[in-house]
């Protein structure tokens, strides 16, 4: 690769690269990110490239990997441009069959994806409803690159943005825009970034100032980051370049979490191809800016996705938060003026530049513009990721896109915002997604989990289990949060176990307004909200749990019992799989369990074919 | 100067004190832990809080870290304050009941319950050994050691640290170490954190010559005994 010396030598390129695509050349795209090569995506691509080897088909069909596109349930999935044709779930012996049929231009009806409300197949991917609903402006992007191929970036007008912000030479103008977009910070506090990079920009400083990409995503169940990182890294380095010149920062830092190797990878890969072609490091195409990007990785704390233990893991001190004032604008990584946004707000900023903020502003409501990405899983019929404008109702997120609960459950209630955000109930799946929306009811937009939970989940053991994340994961450094968190798991503990007491219910309340109120950083802030959302829309269930001991949901072991109903064919199937001995009965019998030998493992009923096994 | 309110009274200190300096200088007292003159605030305890701002939005800070800012509003002892330092206490008690201090804090505050399972621990993580060893003893022999609950204090890689001089500031320094003098029959009054606990580059055999430095010790007297 050669060095871009110019603004005008990068649009030669751009447009060489341009002209020199075959876009109508039937593609496979196969998208392999994390979760796609674990349900065995690296197998589909192998097989590809052999046939392709085999009956030298180089030249009449493209192969293309990509990162995630977002319907983790369906992978390993095979898209086909440039008709949109989706396989779902494709196996190593169809894929042979579908290199086929593009070569001659057939759709295998048999693969389709089946639409689950109606039974009919679907062969475009745009019409499944899972895509349907959404818009998705940075996710539809990871379709459309193979990370690893800097041109095929390009050619998808990628480094556009940057090359139209360097011409311009305005620093002020990018900054006045991304005011005027209205994007607000996607890590979860939602803070203009506009705002915040004009600051930075005011901002006085000698030697040098920083900005810094947070891709440190700990939330479980949440990898919005991570997929854009290994789907679409330049992307992100196109929108630190273009807030370094905003800002006039001299040294970008992306903190990754170690646990994402590859995502690391791919941004290794990036970080080479960009210096290489002179998009890094000194007089980036020919102009007097220079800006450089560091990677640093994580070792896995979820703290350090707060921002000053951040910066303190960076200058490789403990990740311990530390107070502000001073702001990391003021005083951040040595000292030095910083800004820290989001993995998902640095992939925004291009696409702000290329469309102009007021086509940008268009999507959305007005004070939450753009779209936002969420993991969407839980007890739903289609998890994975989704890209939705802000301000969509829940209730059309989780049963439109997400397919509904499963087997006709009941929805009981969506938990947002990672481990410190609250659970919303089902009656309340009207309200838009926005910042504001979601405090007001005691939960938090976070970095965008969404987990959906039907009539079979416990609301008191779901905040146990992030009661028991936060002990582990709260840095450790004030007293109250430490504690409290301790504390509130050993409460919730009792009360599962049945030996909860009314009195601990005003306990809970009480510890958890004072750790909201007296913790140092937003971890210890938000700590107490899965407990106190828990117990403002789910009373009656911590109230069954203490009175009554007994649990609704049927989850928490010491308040269940197991019984054979009289649907028991005798079948002896239940026997067979009891691990400790515990059920007892003759062939075409009704069985009985014994309870003292019983652990409730919950094996009888999961192979029970006559649903005669019930959790009382 | 900086001008600000302390507890709706209006005083003019000097820039970059901390709230608590500025309201220790007047006179308001504010309870601390892991606080001390001489060492860099940490701000672990949260005793120390504060409420600033202006109704209706108010927040609690801890007032150790917290610099002062021009016009600034604080509340010393608003009831908010007052709430969250009884759950505070109450949480200590729960955790160090041995501790004098602790004690001497609780009953200044008028707890009379203690709602939580009863723990015996002894250290509260205020980090004061570890600023203590680092910023006046300049050994850094100490430090903080994993998060959460797996949180503790001690040497890297639990081995006996060459930086320790074995000046026992480190224990000099301890809040929830106190009892140690206090206690009435020596062999049990040691508390034990020296030994059982952090810094763990004092083994058993060292303690006694250790204790020699230390004035006055109820080591001293069981040495006697």
């Amino acid at each position: 690769m050669e060095k871009v010396k110019s603004i005008d030598e990068f649009y030669l390129l751009r447009d060489r690269l341009m002209t020199d695509r075959h876009l109508d050349l039937p593609t496979i795209i196969i998208p392999a990110g994390t979760c796609g090569q674990a349900c065995g995506a690296n197998d589909l691509i192998r097989i590809t490239k052999r046939e392709m080897l085999h009956k030298k088909l180089s030249e009449r069909i493209q192969l293309r990997i990509t990162g995630c596109h977002g319907f983790c349930e369906m992978e390993p999935s095979a898209l086909i441009e440039p008709s949109g044709t989706f396989y779902p779930r494709v196996s190593a012996q169809n894929m042979v069959r579908i290199v086929e049929a593009v070569i001659k231009g057939e759709i295998l009806e048999d693969l389709l994806y089946i639409d689950q409300e109606t039974g009919n197949r679907i062969e475009k991917q745009i019409d499944i409803p899972f895509f349907k609903k959404q818009v998705r402006t940075l996710l539809g992007r990871n379709e459309k690159v193979d990370p690893i191929r800097v041109f095929n970036y390009i050619e998808n007008k990628g480094y556009s943005a940057m090359a139209k912000v360097l011409s311009l030479k305005d620093p002020h103008r990018v900054i006045e825009e991304i005011k005027s977009s209205g994007l607000r910070g996607r890590g979860g506090a939602g803070f203009p970034t506009g705002l915040k990079w004009e600051r930075l920009a005011k901002q006085p400083s000698r030697n040098g100032k920083f900005i810094v990409c947070n891709a440190d995503e700990g939330d479980p169940g949440a990898y919005m980051d991570r997929s854009l990182l290994e789907g679409n890294p330049h992307s992100i380095l196109e929108g630190m370049i273009i807030g370094a010149y905003a800002t006039g920062a001299t040294e970008g830092i992306v903190y990754v979490r170690n646990e994402y190797p590859l995502a690391i990878k791919h941004l290794l890969i990036a970080l080479r191809q960009a210096t290489q072609l002179g998009f890094l490091g000194k007089d980036i195409l020919g102009t007097n800016f220079s800006f450089d990007i560091k990677m640093v990785r994580g070792a896995g704390a979820f703290v350090c996705g707060e921002e000053t233990a951040l910066i303190k893991s960076i200058e490789g001190k403990m990740g311990e938060p530390t107070q502000r004032p001073p702001y990391p604008i003021q005083k951040g990584i040595h000292g030095q003026p910083t800004v820290i946004n989001n993995v998902e707000t640095w992939a925004n900023i291009p696409i702000i530049i290329d469309l102009g903020p007021h086509e940008y502003v268009k999507v959305g409501t007005k004070g939450n513009t753009g779209t936002k990405i969420f993991s969407l899983v839980g007890k739903i019929k289609n998890t994975g990721l989704v890209e939705v404008p802000m301000g969509m109702e829940i209730e059309k997120m989780v049963n439109e896109i997400g397919g509904g609960p499963v087997n006709q459950a009941k929805m009981k209630a969506v938990q947002t915002g990672g481990p410190s955000g609250g659970c919303i109930p089902a009656k309340m799946f009207h309200l838009p997604i926005d910042y504001e929306s979601l405090t007001q009811v005691g939960s938090i937009m976070g970095s965008g989990g969404m987990i959906a939970m039907d009539e079979h989940t416990c609301m008191v053991d779901v905040a146990k289990y992030f009661m028991k994340f936060l002990k582990e994961e709260s840095c450790g450094k004030c007293f109250i949060c430490r504690k409290g968190t301790q504390r509130m798991y050993e409460i919730l503990d009792e009360i599962t176990n049945g030996e909860g007491k009314m009195e601990h219910l005003t306990l809970l309340e009480e510890l958890g307004s004072v750790v909201k109120d007296t913790s140092l950083c937003g971890l210890g802030q938000t700590s107490p909200n899965p407990v106190l959302s828990t117990l403002r829309y789910f009373r009656e269930e911590y109230l069954e749990h203490i009175e009554k001991k007994r649990c609704p949901a049927g989850v928490c072991k010491n308040l269940i019992t197991y019984f054979i109903n009289e649907n028991c064919t005798g079948c002896q199937l239940c026997i067979k799989n009891c691990p400790s001995e515990a059920i007892e009965g003759k062939k075409k019998e009704r069985h009985v369990i014994n309870m003292e030998k019983c652990i409730k493992c919950g094996a009888c009923k999961s192979v029970c074919k006559f649903d005669a096994v019930e959790i009382r | 100067m900086i001008t600000l309110y302390l507890n709706g009274l209006e005083v003019s200190v000097e820039e970059g004190m901390t709230i608590l300096e500025a309201a220790r200088f007047m006179g308001f007292p504010i309870p601390t832990l892991c606080h001390q003159d001489g060492l860099s605030p940490y701000g672990a305890c949260r005793l120390c809080v504060v409420e600033i701002g202006e109704e209706p939005k108010t927040k609690l800070v801890s007032s150790c870290t917290y610099p002062v800012e021009e016009g600034l509003h604080v509340r010393t002892a608003s009831q908010r304050v007052m709430h969250a330092r009884r759950m505070i206490l109450e949480l200590l008690l729960g955790s160090c009941p041995q501790s004098k201090t602790i004690q001497d804090l609780a009953s200044m505050y008028n707890i009379r319950q203690q709602r939580f399972r009863q723990e015996y621990e002894n250290c509260i993580l205020c980090g004061l050994c570890v600023r203590m060893c680092e910023e006046q003893m300049m050994a850094k022999a100490i430090g903080f050691r994993s998060r959460g609950e797996n949180r503790s204090i001690g040497t890297p890689f639990d081995i006996q640290s060459e930086d320790c001089r074995r000046c026992g500031a480190c224990i000099y320094i301890c809040p929830a170490c106190q009892l140690r003098c206090t206690y009435t029959e020596p062999e049990r009054a040691i508390c034990g954190s020296c030994v059982n606990l952090s810094p763990p580059c004092l083994e058993k055999e060292e303690f006694k010559d250790m204790m020699c430095y230390m004035e006055p010790c109820v080591a001293c007297e069981i040495k006697k005994g």
